[in-house]
């Protein structure tokens, strides 16, 4: 069963303001992440995973087909938090990838404390069908 | 499409491997050894011919592989495999004459090996398809839409949970045979449904992993030709994939068994399916997969869908209910009694499996109600549940069919 954890952080929140970070804070949390990925990797569970770039950068487009495509520069004041990052596993039950949601959510922030990130987690339609 | 040589490295591929494994020990290593044999018969079979006696080319290559993995290995640790380079590689090349018969036994062995309880499910359907099956990584990956990388690590895994868990190269000890080949039968299960899964969606490219399973399931038949579950579940398989060409529609969805359209039902695999069920049932006492095969029989032989003998297939539900108390087969029973009793039997039964904790919230409770309440005439009252399953499931095409008969429903 593939999952996809989408990794929220909170906007205006001052634990998730990396650039406010120690050096070692910063060099433990990406070490973190590091260590999960190859874990997961080592496990035979990785599908993919990316962080992104700060909503700072971030465009929203739409398009109702006639005229040009609308597009809004970031940052979007509307919204409360935002996608940091995401992984896709394939593992062998819903139990195993609320495990491993949990287990990024510790990932440490500033005086090595767990963060308690806000994992998303939600299942791929891959699910092979009952015949009705 | 597959060449004639494919089909033929796969076909051999565990008894090389039985090979290789009874002479070096070396389960693991073995396994990889192996893989780069099949790689490279793939790569030289077609430019310079099939070798007269392709099974001992095989093994020959796979021995020398391995030779020399052990060797660089033994070089790296600074010591002497002194046991495995006692044999030279030329006195691999024939298999002695005492190989030959117990090369049933071997795929035997491999299969109670790679479906052991110890690996996790994903694991053992991954190291079956790669070493009973003979599929190389790439395709065992492409066929679960997973990373090359990750599936190799996967495969890798497994084979350090064999070593870990003491698993040897052996049969199961006879208290244990009954539960271990569950175990197998369970897993070849598993990777028929998940062809079952990518036949109905998109990536035409990946292997045919329901074609996959009925060739390795044919083979668990012809180990065990006595063993009524291992010919249940074949002729399950055949029963089901007998349908492949009807059970989809054009957005992908699903199409129901009562609008499929029988004249592109595959006759010859009704046909088998239906002789292997049949002749099991004779046997003796059947197993769930011979139920569900009996069942998958009844569906295939009706000319129309009016013509299902529903009170049969009722009475065969009922068996498998006192087999195992599992909601799901509960829920078809209550779809079976439905048919054939009316719907508002069927949404009595209902009553009782919403009680189960573990059906809860599974969309297929949601979608058979709205099924018997569409049946029944009240079409405004299906339509929440047909909604609600729509959102719970997690397959597309079962999805797709639900919006497009919510659709289908709102626009008369």
């Amino acid at each position: 069963m593939k999952f996809m954890l989408m990794m929220h952080a909170p906007r205006g929140n001052g634990d998730y303001q990396t650039n406010t970070w120690k050096p070692e804070e910063f060099r433990a949390h990406i070490q973190f992440m590091k260590d999960l990925n190859e874990d997961l990797r080592e496990a035979g569970e990785l599908v993919g995973a990316e962080g992104l770039a700060p909503p700072g950068q971030a465009r929203i487009v739409r398009s109702y087909g006639a005229d040009r495509p609308e597009v809004t520069d970031g940052p979007f004041a509307e919204y409360k938090e935002f996608l940091v990052g995401y992984w896709i596993v394939d593992v062998e039950s819903a139990e195993r990838a609320y495990a491993i949601a949990a287990k990024a959510s510790t990932a440490p922030g500033p005086g090595g404390k767990a963060l308690g990130i806000k994992i998303e987690v939600r299942q791929v339609m891959s699910a092979p069908p009952d015949s009705l | 499409m597959k060449t004639t040589g494919e089909h033929l490295l796969r076909e051999l591929a565990p008894q090389v491997l039985g090979a290789v494994v009874r002479r070096y020990g070396d389960f693991a290593a073995a396994e990889d050894a192996v893989q780069e044999a099949l790689t490279a018969a793939a790569f030289q079979w077609p430019r310079a011919g099939v070798p007269e006696n392709p099974r001992a080319w095989l093994i020959h290559v796979a021995a020398r592989k391995l030779t020399d993995a052990i060797r660089s290995e033994a070089a790296r640790r600074r010591r002497e495999a002194k046991i495995v380079l006692e044999t030279p590689p030329e006195e691999t090349m024939v298999p002695p004459p005492d190989e030959a018969p117990v090369e049933g036994d071997d795929t035997l062995t491999l299969l109670f090996m790679c479906c052991h309880p110890a690996l996790s499910r994903p694991s053992a359907i991954a190291l079956t398809l790669r070493a009973v099956g003979g599929l190389t990584t790439s395709e065992v990956a492409s066929a679960f839409l997973v990373p090359e990388a990750t599936m190799a690590q996967r495969i890798s895994r497994a084979k350090q949970s064999i070593k870990s868990s003491g698993v040897a190269f052996a049969m199961p000890p006879p208290g244990e045979r009954n539960e271990s080949w569950g175990a197998v039968l369970h897993v070849l299960y598993l990777i028929f449904n998940e062809g079952y899964a990518a036949s109905s969606g998109k990536a035409h490219q990946r292997v045919d992993l329901s074609g996959e399973a009925i060739r390795l399931a044919r083979a668990a038949h012809g180990l065990l030709p006595d063993n009524s579950e291992a010919s249940g579940l074949l002729a399950l398989m055949l029963l089901t994939d007998a349908r492949r060409a009807a059970r989809s529609g054009p957005n992908g969805e699903i199409v129901p068994l009562d609008e499929q359209d029988r004249s592109l039902w595959d006759k010859d695999a009704i046909a088998e399916g239906v002789r292997l069920a049949t002749d099991a049932m004779t046997r003796g006492a059947a197993g769930s997969y011979l139920l569900q095969a009996a069942i998958a029989a009844l569906h295939d032989e009706a000319a129309r869908a009016d013509d299902t003998d529903w009170a049969q297939i009722v009475a065969l539900y009922c068996m498998l209910m006192r087999m195992s108390d599992n909601p799901m087969i509960a829920l078809n029973h209550a779809v079976a009694v439905a048919m054939a009793e009316g719907p508002a039997k069927g949404l009595a039964l209902l009553e009782k499996i919403d009680r189960d904790p573990r059906i809860q919230g599974h969309y297929r409770l949601d979608a058979v109600r709205a099924h018997l309440l569409e049946r029944s005439g009240k079409v405004a009252a299906a339509l929440p549940y047909y909604e609600a399953a729509a959102e719970k499931t997690a397959s597309i095409p079962e999805r797709n069919y639900l919006l497009l008969k919510i659709a289908r429903h709102r626009s008369e």
